[in-house]
Order: C-alpha cells, then structure tokens, then sequence
C-alpha cells in the first residue's frame, strides 16, 4: 500500500513526481504477485487450506479395463472400513451425470460400460484419504471385456471418431501435385504429452445453505466448473460459488479435466452435508485425466526445384482418446497451422477426431497448434535433404509473402508477417551459417558424436476459433484509503496473468502496482468467464480490466472537473498524483474526496475481441485477431552408438508486441521452449496392450530436468514491435507460441541424424525423438550411406 | 520415542504410526503446508526439506524428499522446513534470489527449489564465491519445474551468494548444535503406533539382535525405495528397523588395500571415495537418482535391494567388489556377483545383513569406464548401465570385468564377451569378436524404458565406446561431456 499520505510532500515535491514515469506500470519487469508468498512457502493452494474438522476426503477407484461392461458393482464391502461416509456410483448423482465440456460423453462414474483404463467407477469418501483408498478398492466391480480399439490407426481405418471429419481446401491439390516436378510423401506419428502440472487436480467443496456450493478449486475453467457443479446436483448455477486462487500449474490440463474432482467432491458434499475433498494422487491424476493428443499425420507434397511447395496435402488425425471433450476444436487448430509460417500452394487439409479407449485428450499449450505446425517443418526438411539444399533456405523460400502468397488454406490473410524480417535477425546473431560450417567439419572428424543445427520459424494464430470464447469480464473497486481491489474472469497458473492485468490497471490509475490486490478469480465477481487457454489471459482480460479503470476514471475526471471547475483535458493521473489544472493530490486523497462527494468508485469491464469470424460450412473466414511469431536455432549433440543426445544452445527471437512485461514474457519463451522440447525428446507415453498407461509417474515419464536445459540459452523479445491491432497495450499472447519453438530441437536433431549419410537423405523418426528413435534412425542413416549407389536405393521408412 | 527439532522447535514424539513419511507429519501433523506433495516417489523434489545433523563441530545440511522419509529418521535430528528460511519479513537470499531472478511461476515447485538452494548454500559456504554451474546442477538435478525451464533457477542460485551475510542458521549454529546433541541417539529407541514399530538401533550388536529377534524387520538405510511400499503401492510394512543412527555402518575408510563403505553411509559419502580412484564411478554416482536420494540412499541398501536396474552393482561387480555380511556376530565375506542369485533373490540368509562394501584400489584394477543409458540424463533410472574394467598390457587383455545392468534379472557379467577378451591382441578385430560374443551373453526385455532390441544393440555398442576410449583418449565420446 502506498503510504503518500503519512509522507506529506510539498507542492514543487509532487509535481516533481507527476513529471516521472510510474516504475511498475505496463512494460516494466514488475516480479510475480505472488513470488515472495511462493519462495516461503506462504501461498496457499487447495490442498493447504485449513482443513474442517469434519472434512472428507474422496478417492476414486478406476477402471481395470480399456473397454468393458460392468457385470456387477457392489459397494457394501466399502463401508466395513471405520471412516467411510459414503461409496458413491453413477446412479448416486443427484443431477445430470455427464460432465462433457462441449459435447455429452463423460459421465462423472461410468455408467455401466468403462470405456478407458483408469476411468472413474465409484468414489468413497472417508476422513482420510488413505481409508477412502482402501474402502474404494475393497468394493467388488466385475467386467465383461468388450474390444477396445487403441491405436489411432485402427480408428482411423475403422472411421471410428468423436465427431466428424472437417477439411480445409485451397485450389486443386490433387492436380498441383500431378503436375509438381517433385513429390515427397509420408507419414509421422506425433506422440502425446502428460501436463504434469506440479499440483495434480484438486477441489475442496463446503456445502452451503439451500443446496448450494462453495468451490475451492485448481482450475483454468471456474465458470464451467460451476456450470457442471450445479448440473451434477441438480441446482441452479447461481448456487454454486467458485473460487479459484491460483494453480501449481494448468498448461491446459486444468481446463475441463479439473471438473471430475470437483463434481465428485460436491456430489459426496450434497449426499453427506460435509466438507469433502478430492485431490487425485500423482498416478491416479495421469491414468485418469486425458493429456496432450498424440497425432498420427500423411502427407503428401509437390515442390519444385527450388524447393518451393506447389500443393500439399495432409491428414492429420488426432487421437482424441474416448470422448469429444475438446477434440473438435483442437483437431481444427491443428489442420489451421499445418502450415506455420508457410505458403502451402494448392492445398487440401484433412482432420481426423479418432475415438480410442484411452483416456479423454484434452487442451495442452498449443491446443493442437504445435501437432499440426511440426508438419511444415517435417516436410521442408525432407524436401531441403531431397534437393541436397540447407533446410533453412528452403524454409525461407517458403515463407507468406508477395503476392498471391499471402492467404492461408484457411483464407485469412497474414497481414502482419514479420518471419522473413525474424528469420534474417536470428539468422545473423546467432551466426547460423557459420555454426553450420564449422558443424560439418566437426562431424567429417568426430567418430562417435555427431552435431546438428536447425533454426525453425512459429507463425501462432491468437484467438479461441470458437468465437464467442472470445469475451472476458473485470470487477474493480477502489478503496477510500485508494488501495484498488481487482478481478477479473481469467485464472492465475504461474503465467503472470494477475500481475501483468494489475500492471494494466496501475497504468490506467497511474498508481504504484502494490496499491492493486487482486484476490481468488470468483463466479460472484466476475460471471460467465471463458476458460484462461489459448494464450488469451492477458488480451481478453487485461482490457476488460482496463475498460473497468476507464469507466470508473471517466467518472473521477467528471467529479474533478465539476468539483474544480476545470476542463476534463485539465485533469491527468501521473504517478500516484492526480494533477487538476494547477492542484497535485495524492491519488488516496482524491479517491476520498470523490468518496465524499458521492462518486461511485466501483465498475465492472467487459471486452469481446473484434473483427474475428470463422465460417466452419465454407471452411473459411479470419479465426485470429492476429499471429504471434517466433524463431529458434537450437544445436544439439547426438550420440551415434546410443541415440543419447544433448541440447548445446538455443537461440531465440520471440515477438509478443509490446511487452507488459519483459520478465514474465522471457519466462513464458523459455519455459514454453523447454517443455516443447521436452515434448519432442525424453517424453514418452507408452500404453501397454491392455490399454493402461506404463509411464504414469515421474519414475517412469521423463519431463525436462535442470540439465536438459541449453548449456548456452539465449533469449530476445523483438523490439519496438507494437502489435498492429488494438490489444492492450498493443501487446500480443505469449503463453502457447513459443512451445514450438521446441520443433527446432526436434529438426536438429534429425540433422545431426542426417550428417551420417552425409546429408543425403531426410531421416524419418516419430515424436518424442528418444533415444531409441534416435539410434535406429542413425542406423538406417548408417545402412543408407553403405550403399554404393545412391540413386538406386528407396528412403527409409 | 523420537525428539527431533522442528525447525527451532523441540519436538518429542511417543506415539506415531512409523509407516507415516515426514511429508504427510509436516502436512497433516504439524500443519506446516509450504511443503508439497507433487508425486510422493521421490522423483519431483517438491517435498525437498532439509536435515541438519552435527557433524564435528558445525551442523551438516542436507536435502532429503520427505515423501520418502520416514518420521524415524528424524530422531535426533533438525527439520528444516521452507517456513523457516524467513525471518520475520526477511526473506532468506535463497529466497530472495528466486524472487528477484523471476524463478518461481506457479509456485508448486518453489519450496522444493528454495530448500535445495538453501542446502547448496549450506555446503559450499566455505567455497569461494559462488558455485559452478555443474554444482548447480548437481544439487537441484531432483527437483522438477514444468514452468520455468530453470534458466531463471539456476540465475538465482549464483545471485544467492551475493547476500554474505550470515544467516540465521549460522548465527545460531552453535546454539543449535548444544540442542541436537542433547537429543543424540544414545541407545536404541523404538516408535510405534501401537500396531506397527520401528526400531532406531545405534549400535552393530543391537542390530544383530534386533533381527535375530524380528526377522521379518525390513531394514531401512536411506528408505528411498523402501517408502514406495507404503507411498505408491499401500502396502503396511509392520516392522522397520533403521540402521541410520549407526556409526560403524556409516563409515567411509580407505586403506592401502581397499576402500571400505558401511552399508548404511550415503551415498554422497561414498563419492568421495570412490571418484578419487574411478572417476567414471564418480561420474555415475552423479547421475544417480537424485541428490536429495543420494543424501539417503546407502550402497547397502542398493545392493540389497537388489533390483536388476540398480545404479551401483554392475559398477562394483566390474571392480571386484566384495560384501561383508553379518547375522548375530558371524560375519562371512562373499564376491558381490555371487550375491545375486536370481530376481530380487539374494544369497542373504534370514537374520543376516550387509555390513559393508569391499572395493579394491585403482592399483589393483584395469581402465574401469561406465556408462549409463536412460532417457534423460537428470535422475532416471538406466535403460542398459555398463561397465568395464579391462587390463592391457603390452598389447594384449589380461583380464576383463564387464558387468551390466537392465540385461538380465540381477546386475550380471558378460562372461562370454570376458572370455572372447581375455588374452587376445587389444585391437578392433577382438572387440568386433568380444562383440559378437556379448551379443549372445543377454536375452533382455522390453518395457516402457527400452526396447530388447535397444538393449541388445546398446549393450555392444558400449564396448566400441570403451575402445575408443581407450585408444583415441581424445575424441569425444560422450554427450554427457557437454552437461
């Protein structure tokens, strides 16, 4: 809190002061609301909430069959453990039991057939966790096994999806490829990836007067949780109250799969009248919960000697696991960046919503973008190899620009290209060329180690291309002391959202960033939010935030005008002054003197992006208010004999517009940069023939460790780059488009794979590229080179 | 009865369920909440709290998961918890680093972080100024963040040491350590829920007679497998006994001969010793699990564990080394590979347990190399571990000591690969031979780790890694180098 007025300051002292600008305003490195409460422990997450004395705690007993009916159910056993409150199945659930996001298909507890390994069939709610555990395991569940279907290729062939195809098409693909002096065809499976947020989903409920709710919950979505909540007891939403603090990270997995534990928890909450809790243990969180959508893609594309891509045309099939959940939109992002920051010519682009007896997939930073936007670079690799030309000059070649090669497959025209300028900015400061050189005489001596280098391009649609998504709400009141209370409908991750909105209302009040507390996200403050995903956070709710300020500024200007008898341009806000005409008041001194005159000084804010359209029938329209860019040039070391590989250095030019902040953006780059190559590298979800997932702990499923990190990491925002549209502060998204940054890692290493056949051939390796993959590609390499003649040999599959 | 100090707070327990890890104490017991569960299997390094042991004259700190410590451990010792570190609105400079170098996001990991950096800071106090980047490295290798990619992290371990003034921890050192040695261990004590016990022994005889007594006991030393029994898979272990308050299974003694190891010192202990004399045993002890298991695991409990995966036996069996093993006051001295007589069976009789490592000198050995293969490089468990200890002299392999770990179902030696290079010329030609014959002394499995097929080829490959290590000492020939 700002303490202006137990430091009384003269005339000329003030007006010194209002000549200065505010230091934590917007695009200042304003550190983590929350940071110094995070290092010591202080902040509170749901699971550190004081606990009632009548608390229950709620485990679910998942399913041991992929795909099954359930031939007898029988919870009795469950109550001999002392502690049981209640065993609960779906013919408990006072409401509605399907708690699919968008389109119906996941009930709460499996209603007489499990359609996934891990599924929810019943929950005990005990007074600990431990005895509800051991409660739900005694319950006797007996299963007649139906066929499951597992690989995405067998859905495929079988057309067994969520919901239907959807194509987008440009031209005549089928004759620009009939007639391109050179095809290339392929395919590539794009493995999946488990969030691991650090805090696995959670929610504590307390059950309130006329059947309601109060939520306590880790979730990207309150607004849905509360829909779902009410839907499950059979309430009207304005029953049930969310509050959303802040989440040991989300990365999209708390988007709609933070529901399960919620309605459950308030389900146990509503039969028992008690306080329940549901926090899913680290194993049960990845074998229930739906994770990144592994991706099997075919393609086929003509280009010319030049290596300029003439038509293209690929498949991409999400595997979307059993239910809808958010498939649909996130196949239709990925087919909308199949092509990156390329010009595909004609082109014909297929998405496939594969259902499966796996868990449900669900959002992941990149909401599909980065499955379908590592297909370019797969090709233009595979083309740069073919035509024994550096994969980088191909892709420049490639790149939107001039004329008739502005428009998407999609038919948005990229307006604001900035790639080729990016490209040629990375290109020389991190001296591409000549790293490439001295790599190749590296390699000609090395015997065992083998370098490669690869610098890739991220063009990233911003806006949900569901376009109604596209709308956020901002609650802020200010204090008579002048302190400023905020909220606003998006939720705090660990991404800086509340500090960079409370920058933006610092900025609008002029006030110093501490005089703003912004407290848990709440359904009663702000209502009918959208979830906090697709990179929107700060663009949606940051100018609902200022629109709030506004309002309730444009009313303190009025005040002032009337009360001092000056002009509205008379009146300004400067520094944590308000300068009228000649006077110079302390912000909290004003504050209680519109108070006392009667001035309102609370408002609520609302914004909705404009000029977006998406015209799903024709397949066309301007789904993005704009694109966020970004390039990487990663050099990474392979072990020949193993398939060990190491990241050396990474450089990244990254463009978020103006930045609100600079700390928080370079954090977003280079997290997002290291989890994209994570993605990509050492983690891998492996199903064993039953369908139940392998790698479902950290023991087992490898994220990136501190070592995995560049040796050297170089990371710059392009500067004095504002965003060409009106965001807030013309600054652009940053939390999605740098994750495929990683896909340069991912293209480094397959050169490093490709030097041992001496560039020659495009090796071929599914994501993640472990180390395995990476050995039996160097191994093809290997066979490749041995052969005499090279025009006479077939790539290798 | 345990007495342990909580932070500055004397705490006496009489009455505790010994199956209860010091996570769930700090979180349910004690209602200290800064300290987060993120996976309950060691392998996130959120729960990371610190212990504080006397140590001649100064208080050792070290980073331990409490997740996989159990509340007996803390007999006689200092818990540190992350609600410690600030004083009054004082943030400690690990914290404040992490702060001002924008190191924490959403937090969860932050704790976790924050106690690593503090124990860091604690051990290398006496270093001048700060630490390198692989010391960095090394101390929070455990400690999982999905936010940050850690660039900001390692940052604000080097600005930590800016702050040089003393902490609170140093200025009261020698006021605590009074208090820790008032409550050292000295006879055995017992802690018990009234239905499940552990016992603390303090000494080798009380040991002997404890299991003598209780041989269904499952010894603990660092626990650090042992707690997953309880943590992943519920099981209730009825009777514990921790060997960790004994110092003649702690100690760490080279002689002429031999370096010797109890099978209760950590790991962290043994380090030393070894990487003085097989810098590659060093080089892989890093890469062992994570500091914060190093911190608690023993060798003993490696060994004993005897799982096919683990890290250290195929490294002391390519060295020759010997276990002593105890029951009541017999000991016998057996070659660790006759140890291991099949899956997770041993040649341990009931009642019996390991009292130490036996590893020859240098002198005594050949080139020793090992190398481990795994997804990542940062605690992982190995796809294939292998090890080599060959003799050349003038030209020709006197003697070969290859073992290898995730081959088979125990730690084994490739004999037929060791026979193919035992006496023959050292040149490409017998290792293209000694290849052949390796290839047929494994039948792996696949699993979620490696396939058969990566293990069988990997497995061959090492040995040419080996050679040309040996023959072209120049080349690079290990990405682990770059780290």
């Amino acid at each position: 809190m700002s303490n202006h007025q137990n430091n009384k300051k003269s005339y000329a002292e003030m007006l010194e002061l209002t000549k200065q600008d505010l230091v934590t305003g917007v695009g200042r490195s304003v550190k983590h609301e929350s940071a110094a409460k995070q290092v010591s422990g202080e902040a509170i997450y749901v699971d550190d909430r004081l606990e009632f004395p009548n608390q229950l705690h709620v485990y679910a007993r998942m399913s041991e069959k992929a795909h099954a009916r359930i031939t007898k159910l029988d919870v009795t056993p469950c109550y001999n453990f002392p502690g049981v409150a209640i065993a609960i199945t779906a013919q408990d659930v006072p409401g509605q039991l399907d708690i699919g996001a968008v389109a119906p298909g996941d009930p709460l507890l499996a209603d007489g057939v499990v359609e996934y390994y891990g599924q929810p069939v019943l929950a005990v709610a005990a007074n600990d966790l431990e005895t509800a555990r051991k409660a739900a395991m005694a319950a006797i569940v007996e299963y007649e096994e139906l066929e499951p279907v597992l690989s995405v290729e067998q859905a495929l062939e079988q057309e067994h999806f969520v919901t239907e195809p959807h194509t987008h098409k440009r031209g005549d693909s089928a004759a620009a490829l009939a007639s391109a002096k050179h095809r290339i065809s392929g395919s590539a499976h794009i493995g999946g990836q488990e969030h691991f947020y650090l805090e696995t989903q959670i929610s504590s409920v307390v059950p309130t007067e006329d059947g309601g709710m109060i939520v306590f919950t880790s979730s990207q979505n309150p607004t849905e949780i509360q829909k779902l909540v009410a839907e499950v007891l059979g309430v009207s939403f304005n029953n049930v109250q969310i509050d959303m603090r802040r989440m040991g990270g989300g990365f999209g997995g708390k988007e709609t799969q933070a529901a399960m534990p919620a309605c459950l928890a308030a389900v146990v909450a509503h039969l028992t009248r008690r306080p329940a809790k549901m926090r899913l243990p680290r194993m049960e969180d990845m074998m229930m919960t739906g994770k990144r959508h592994p991706f099997f893609n075919q393609y086929v594309v003509g280009f010319d000697d030049n290596g300029l891509i003439t038509g293209c045309e690929m498949k991409l099939a999400g595997n979307c696991g059993y239910s809808p959940d958010l498939s649909n939109s996130i196949v239709d992002r990925a087919m909308f960046h199949s092509d990156n920051g390329y010009y595909l010519g004609d082109a014909t682009i297929t998405g496939y919503r594969c259902k499966t007896n796996l868990a449900s997939n669900t959002a992941y930073r990149g909401f599909g973008g980065p499955q379908g936007l590592i297909m370019p670079e797969i090709i233009l690799d595979d083309i740069a190899r073919r035509l024994g030309k550096d994969p980088l000059e191909v892709r420049k070649h490639n790149l939107y620009g001039g004329e008739g090669r502005d428009t998407t497959h999609y038919f948005q025209k990229v307006e604001d290209n900035d790639l080729p300028e990016m490209i040629a900015d990375l290109e020389e400061s991190c001296e591409y060329q000549k790293r490439r050189r001295e790599i190749r005489q590296y390699n000609a001596s090395s015997p065992i180690l083998k370098k490669g280098l690869a610098l890739t391009p991220v063009k990233f649609g911003i806006s949900f291309t569901a376009t109604f998504l596209n709308q956020a709400g901002a609650l802020i009141h200010i204090y008579t002391d002048g302190s400023i209370h905020l909220n606003h409908g998006g939720t705090e991750m660990g991404q800086g959202l509340n500090t960079k909105v409370a920058q933006i209302v610092a900025e609008e009040f002029q006030v110093d960033f501490d005089t703003i507390k912004i407290t848990a996200t709440n359904t009663d403050k702000v209502p009918n939010t959208s979830p906090t995903a697709a990179s929107s956070g700060a663009d949606l709710n940051g100018k609902a935030a200022q629109n709030a300020a506004r309002t309730i500024k444009q009313r303190l200007v009025e005040f002032a005008a009337r009360h001092f008898n000056v002009t509205e341009e008379d009146v300004s806000f400067s520094n944590n002054y308000v300068v009228i005409r000649d006077e110079v008041l302390p912000f909290a001194e004003f504050i209680q003197l519109a108070y006392f005159n009667q001035i309102s000084l609370s408002s609520t804010g609302f914004y909705r992006t404009p000029k977006i359209y998406y015209d799903r029938d024709n397949a066309r329209g301007r789904p993005f208010y704009y694109f966020a860019y970004g390039v990487a040039c990663s050099e990474v070391v392979v072990d020949t004999l193993t398939g060990e590989y190491k990241i050396l250095r990474a450089d990244i030019l990254h463009d978020v517009g103006a930045s609100l902040n600079p700390a928080i953006d370079i954090g977003q780059v280079e997290g997002a940069f290291v989890q994209g190559a994570g993605w990509l590298t050492s983690e891998e979800l492996v199903w064993n023939d039953q369908g139940r997932l392998m790698t479902s702990g950290p023991a087992s499923y490898k994220i990136p460790a501190i070592t995995d990190m560049p040796i050297d990491f170089r990371v710059r925002l392009v500067e004095n780059r504002k965003n060409r549209e009106d965001t807030v502060f013309h600054s652009k998204a940053v939390g999605e488009p740098p994750f495929m940054l990683g896909i340069s890692v991912f293209c480094a290493i397959k050169d490093a794979i490709a030097s041992v056949a001496d560039y020659r051939v495009s090796p071929a390796i599914d994501a993640p590229a472990t180390p395995e993959r990476v050995l039996w590609a160097i191994q093809r390499m290997e066979a490749f080179a041995q052969q005499t003649d090279p025009d006479t040999v077939t790539e290798p599959a | 009865m345990i007495r342990f100090l909580l932070n500055r707070e004397l705490r006496v327990e009489e009455q505790l369920d010994p199956n209860m890890t010091v996570l769930n104490y700090l979180r349910t017991k004690a209602r200290k909440t800064g300290t987060k569960e993120g996976c309950a299997s060691g392998d996130c390094g959120a729960c990371t709290v610190v212990l504080g042991e006397p140590d001649g004259d100064r208080i050792r700190y070290k980073s331990v998961n409490s997740c996989l410590t159990f509340v007996s451990a803390l007999n006689g010792k200092q818990l540190i918890t992350v609600e410690d570190l600030k004083q009054g609105n004082q943030l400690h400079p690990a914290q404040q680093a992490m702060v001002d170098c924008h190191g924490s996001q959403c937090g969860f990991c932050t704790p976790g972080i924050v106690m690593s950096m503090f124990a860091l800071g604690k051990n290398s106090a006496k270093n001048v100024g700060t630490p390198g980047k692989e010391e960095i490295h090394e101390a929070l290798a455990g400690n999982l963040c999905r936010c940050t990619g850690y660039r900001p992290i390692v940052e604000a371990a080097e600005k930590m040491y800016d702050d040089v003034t003393p902490d609170s921890f140093d200025t009261e050192q020698a006021a605590t350590l009074a208090r820790l040695r008032e409550i050292q261990p000295q006879t055995q004590v017992e802690l018990s829920d009234g239905a499940k016990t552990a016992f603390n022994p303090s000494s080798l005889s009380e040991l002997a007679g404890l299991l003598e007594q209780h041989p269904d006991a499952r010894l603990v030393a660092g626990g650090t497998d042992l707690a997953l029994e309880v943590t992943q898979f519920h099981r209730e272990i009825p009777r514990l006994i921790y060997v960790g308050d004994i110092a003649e299974m702690k100690q760490v003694r080279v002689t002429d001969e031999q370096i010797e190891l109890g099978a209760a010192a950590p790991l962290t202990d043994c380090y030393q010793a070894l990487s003085q004399d097989y810098p590659d045993f060093g080089a892989l002890l890093h890469r062992f699990a994570s500091l914060q298991i190093r911190n608690q695991g023993t060798l003993g409990g490696n060994i004993g564990n005897a799982s096919p995966i683990g890290d250290s036996p195929p490294a002391l069996i390519a060295l020759g080394a010997q276990l002593v093993l105890r029951k009541g006051k017999q000991t016998r001295t057996i070659d660790l590979q006759d140890y291991f007589i099949d899956y997770k069976v041993t040649a341990q009789q009931p009642g019996e347990f390991i009292e130490k490592v036996l590893v020859p000198r240098a002198a005594a050995n050949g080139e020793f190399r090992s190398y481990k293969l795994s997804k990542r490089i940062d605690d992982d468990i190995s796809a294939v571990l292998g090890c080599f200890n060959l003799v050349v002299r003038d030209g020709v392999v006197q003697s070969a000591r290859i073992a290898y770990g995730g081959m088979a179902a125990i730690p084994k030696r490739a004999s037929l690969c060791e026979q193919a290079l035992t006496g023959a010329a050292w040149n490409r030609d017998t290792i293209n031979k000694a290849k052949q014959a390796l290839a047929q002394d494994f039948a792996p499995i696949s699993d979620f780790r490696a396939s058969r097929e990566y293990r069988q080829v990997t497995a061959v490959n090492l040995l040419t890694r080996y050679f040309v290590e040996l023959e072209s000492p120049e080349a690079e020939t290990r990405v682990t180098a770059y780290v």
